[in-house]
């Protein structure tokens, strides 16, 4: 089992996702420079946060045309399991591996801090372990992070069951105080429809251990290897 | 060849920055500010000296990279 792991020019979650996937999963884990375009025969590639390119011009709109990008967009056409973190969600939607695209958040702010997800699809590779409909509270850090599609493709979303968090309140309730950013439909994660590419703006790796006083996070990169390990 | 691209959220599309400007301008006492679009200006060089050419070129840069199309608009002028 091999995760490769993304590191563009600006990334800084890099270390954060090897560290879960080597040191506390005990995975394979690889860097993949993105000039690279091997992918190292990994199973399974983290787009990881950071502030690719600067984020010039717009979040992740440079990052897309790194080399490596067309070796992730293949692998994921092959069904492989691409899960993107912030900065690297945003590259999956200006990539258009993903839809929609992310706006500044409507407080025009960078929000740092603890939200609430509700999880609402268990069928990824990424959320598999999960329960549907359970709250689960991860950290965000993000400036652009206010989702975004037109009505047709949010309600095809909605359909077919791509959107996999939404911020909820702790109870679970949905709310406008609860959305951190603005969001849509208070979106917080999607899917792409055959379900192998997962993007999200929280940040799952860093709460992935208990000593960093959660572990909510941990799940998304244990459902992998337990989606793998099936297949 | 100079081309100058406008990209600027599209209609209908939420845009918090010029929400916000607005707001900031009815302060400074504008009070008859209705709405404000926040956008981006490039100006390109690009080689040659065939208008219509360069025009259509600009037009694929905007589509391409320049705006997200999702939720930007664009216009392309060839300035001289």
């Amino acid at each position: 089992m091999k995760f490769a792991i993304v590191v563009f020019p600006g990334s800084n979650c890099d270390q954060d996702c090897y560290h879960v996937a080597h040191d506390l999963l005990g995975c394979e884990a690889e860097y993949v420079w993105h000039h690279d375009k091997d992918l190292k025969g990994a199973d399974v590639v983290i787009l990881p946060g950071g502030f690719a390119y600067g984020d010039y011009l717009r979040a992740g709109a440079l990052a897309r045309f790194s080399p490596v990008m067309e070796s992730v967009a293949a692998f994921a056409a092959k069904g492989g399991p691409v899960l993107g973190i912030c900065n690297g969600f945003q590259v999956l939607l200006e990539a258009g591996l993903l839809p929609g695209a992310v706006r500044v958040n409507r407080g025009l702010r960078y929000v740092c801090r603890d939200v609430h997800l509700k999880v609402q699809n268990v069928d990824t590779p990424f959320t598999r372990l999960y329960e549907r409909g359970g709250v689960v509270r991860m950290p965000i850090g993000h400036m652009e992070g206010n989702y975004t599609a037109s009505p047709e493709v949010l309600d095809r979303l909605e359909r077919n069951g791509q959107v996999v968090f939404r911020y909820c309140d702790p109870e679970g309730r949905f709310a406008d105080s609860a959305n951190p950013n603005g969001a849509d439909r208070a979106i917080a994660g999607i899917a792409n429809r055959e379900g192998n590419v997962v993007g999200l703006m929280p940040h799952p790796d860093r709460c992935a251990e208990a000593v960093l006083g959660n572990d909510a996070g941990i799940k998304m990169f244990e459902s992998a290897v337990s989606a793998l390990a099936e297949r | 060849m100079k081309v100058e691209v406008r990209v600027y959220p599209k209609e209908g599309v939420l845009d918090p920055q010029g929400r916000a400007i607005a707001s900031a301008l009815v302060r400074l006492g504008h009070s008859g500010v209705q709405d404000v679009r926040a956008g981006k200006v490039f100006f390109v060089e690009v080689a040659g000296n065939d208008p219509s050419r360069a025009e259509s070129e600009a037009r694929k840069m905007a589509e391409e990279l320049l705006a997200n199309t999702v939720i930007e608009g664009f216009d392309v002028k060839v300035v001289s």
